[in-house]
């Protein structure tokens, strides 16, 4: 069970070991079992209700927030369980930023609103803020976009670019992996394109993990992906491996559009 | 064609039929809509009238004049509307901050089988009639208030400048602070749940986007939360100095009726509200049932302001959704 599930040719940053989940009494997650690769982008795909973004909500602990849901197993990071409950989950959640499938800026300006995530943890100089500030939107590419009006509302900006300026938000924390829930289901397909870019160009500083409904998607950027079904991991490994010959037969019926 | 004209005539009937209906039903519910306005304006024209002779004789100097004669016929508001506004303030600065926390923790930290009951504890607590926080207050609160609270705070302030003179006096259980007490319990409903609608506005990505970048429940609330629904507690806040200034028989009970401004919040003081309870069974005509209505009429315009306010501001809150 655990061999396909491992990679053996790159470092693991996240490891997952017999992941259950509930929401309540009903069992979103079944013996999940993967590794994450470090600067790799790592794809979670199928169909509605398979349970990827709760396994994506539960790497960052957003679970948490509601009563009711909770996870057993391990999910290692840093040689520490993070479903431990002694496990800080705000500095969890520095680490293991997280984009939205709605582009959520939050109600301040464009500085701000990167600046804001930055001032938890870090005491800076105002030049050095503004450097940092600067420098998250060129990783999201969008400083050109953004430079005259960084005192501007975020909600005036358009989808696609509010999208941008919540993943420079996200990076501009410094985190290790990057948590991605349908960062792109929201948007036309010019900004989906700029976003998939941003995310090739990501990978090379950060993990990046994503669910998305896209399977063209999944195979034109990830590294690796995992195909989950009914709360089970069916089949995981490399993009291009998974996509032109998968073992499963209900990954094939899944990739070939006969289910789904 | 000819063949089809007639039904179609026909139809043209029961279409006019129905228009008629329409307009019938549309006239009538106008008329329903009408009679709340004109009551309104009624209530509004009538007090105004009514209070002619007091303005003839004071002037708008009946705004600020402190003094209540009956014997005399010398009237002014100002005690009555300083009562009025201190109550409230008290009422505020003890009901505000206890809203906010009965707010924030039915809608962040809650247990999911607390909320309901809870929520609908308090709503309950806004249906108690008012002649029952009266009771309470005059029977039960003001004599343990004046026998363990109140000594205590004055050895508490001690000879601090200025605060020590709010405690000053004789610790009699009834007066200003105990009406703004009581009035604080009351109004506390109606702040807490119009609070805890606007916080539930705030979309919860937005939330959880906050906690994405490791924000604590506290900095989620104070950056995310409060920002976004800023305009809709200020209204909710509002409403509740509204349904403060305006409140009657609780006041009455427990504030003292005393027509007369003192430096110490517990010296008997009044309200308008109260002054009217109190007064206009045994007022002769004149200018002294003008004053009353005058005084009424003060008490109109303000809450009438202040809950305009409060209903413009709590609309714009909630309609604020969506990101």
């Amino acid at each position: 069970m655990s061999a396909p599930h491992t990679i053996a040719d790159s470092d693991a940053i996240l490891s997952v070991r017999d992941l259950n989940f509930y929401y309540g009494d009903f069992r979103g997650l079944t013996n999940v079992s993967l590794d994450i690769a470090k600067s790799k982008v790592t794809a979670f795909i199928g169909p509605s209700g398979c349970g990827k973004s709760t396994l994506l909500r539960t790497f960052n602990r957003m679970y948490d927030l509601y009563p009711g849901q909770r996870a057993e197993g391990q999910i290692l990071f840093h040689g520490k369980n993070l479903l431990d409950k002694k496990q800080d989950v705000n500095l969890v959640r520095a680490k293991i930023g997280m984009v939205f499938q709605k582009p959520t800026p939050f109600p301040m300006t464009i500085y701000e609103n990167i600046a804001f995530g930055v001032r938890l943890y870090e005491k800076m100089s105002t030049s050095a803020m503004n450097e940092r500030v600067e420098w998250a939107l060129r990783k999201a590419a969008m400083w050109d976009e953004a430079k005259d009006k960084l005192q501007q509302s975020g909600l005036s900006l358009s989808g696609g670019q509010q999208q941008r300026l919540c993943i420079a938000r996200t990076i501009a924390v410094k985190p290790e992996i990057v948590l991605l829930d349908e960062p792109t289901s929201a948007l036309d397909p010019i900004s989906t394109a700029k976003i998939e870019e941003l995310i090739n160009e990501l990978k090379h500083d950060y993990t990046i993990a994503i669910v998305t409904h896209n399977m063209q998607q999944a195979a034109r950027i990830s590294d690796f992906t995992a195909f989950m079904y009914l709360g089970e991991l069916i089949e995981f490994d490399k993009t291009d491996s998974l996509f032109v010959k998968p073992t499963k037969k209900q990954t094939e019926d899944y990739i070939t559009g006969r289910f789904g | 064609m000819s063949v089809a004209t007639p039904p179609i005539d026909l139809h043209a009937a029961q279409v006019r039929k129905f228009k008629l209906q329409d307009m019938f039903f549309h006239q009538v519910t106008l008329l329903f809509a009408f009679i709340v306005l004109a009551a309104l304006a009624g209530i509004l024209i009538s007090l105004a009238i009514e209070a002619m002779p007091a303005f003839r004789q004071f002037g708008l100097s009946f705004l600020w004049t402190n003094v209540w004669n009956v014997p005399e016929d010398q009237f002014g508001a100002l005690s009555a509307i300083y009562g009025t506004v201190v109550t409230s303030i008290i009422a505020l600065v003890i009901a505000v901050p206890i809203s906010f926390g009965i707010a924030l923790f039915l809608t962040e930290t809650c247990p999911a089988w607390m909320r309901r009951p809870l929520g609908t504890a308090i709503e309950l607590l806004a249906g108690v009639p008012s002649i029952i926080y009266g009771i309470w207050g005059l029977f039960v609160f003001a004599p343990l208030f004046s026998k363990y609270v109140q000594p205590y705070l004055q050895t508490a302030v001690g000879d601090t400048p200025i605060i020590s003179g709010w405690f000053a006096g004789a610790p009699i259980g009834i007066g200003i602070l105990t009406a703004g007490i009581v009035l604080s319990l009351m109004v506390i409903p109606f702040v807490a749940s119009v609070m805890r609608d606007v916080f539930e506005t705030v979309p919860p990505q937005l939330k959880e986007s906050a906690y994405g970048v490791g924000c604590t429940t506290w900095e989620v609330v104070t950056h995310i939360v409060l920002p976004y629904t800023r305009v809709g507690v200020i209204g909710g806040i509002m409403l509740g100095l509204g349904r403060a200034l305006g409140e009657t028989m609780a006041v009455t009970f427990v504030i003292g009726n005393a027509n007369r401004i003192v430096g110490s919040l517990f010296a008997p003081g009044t309200s308008i509200a109260s002054t009217l309870a109190n007064e206009f069974g045994e007022a002769d005509p004149g200018l002294h049932i003008s004053s009353l209505f005058a005084l009424g009429l003060v008490l109109f315009v303000i809450t009438f302001i202040v809950l305009a306010i409060s209903q413009w501001l709590i609309k714009r809150g909630i309609a604020k959704q969506g990101i």
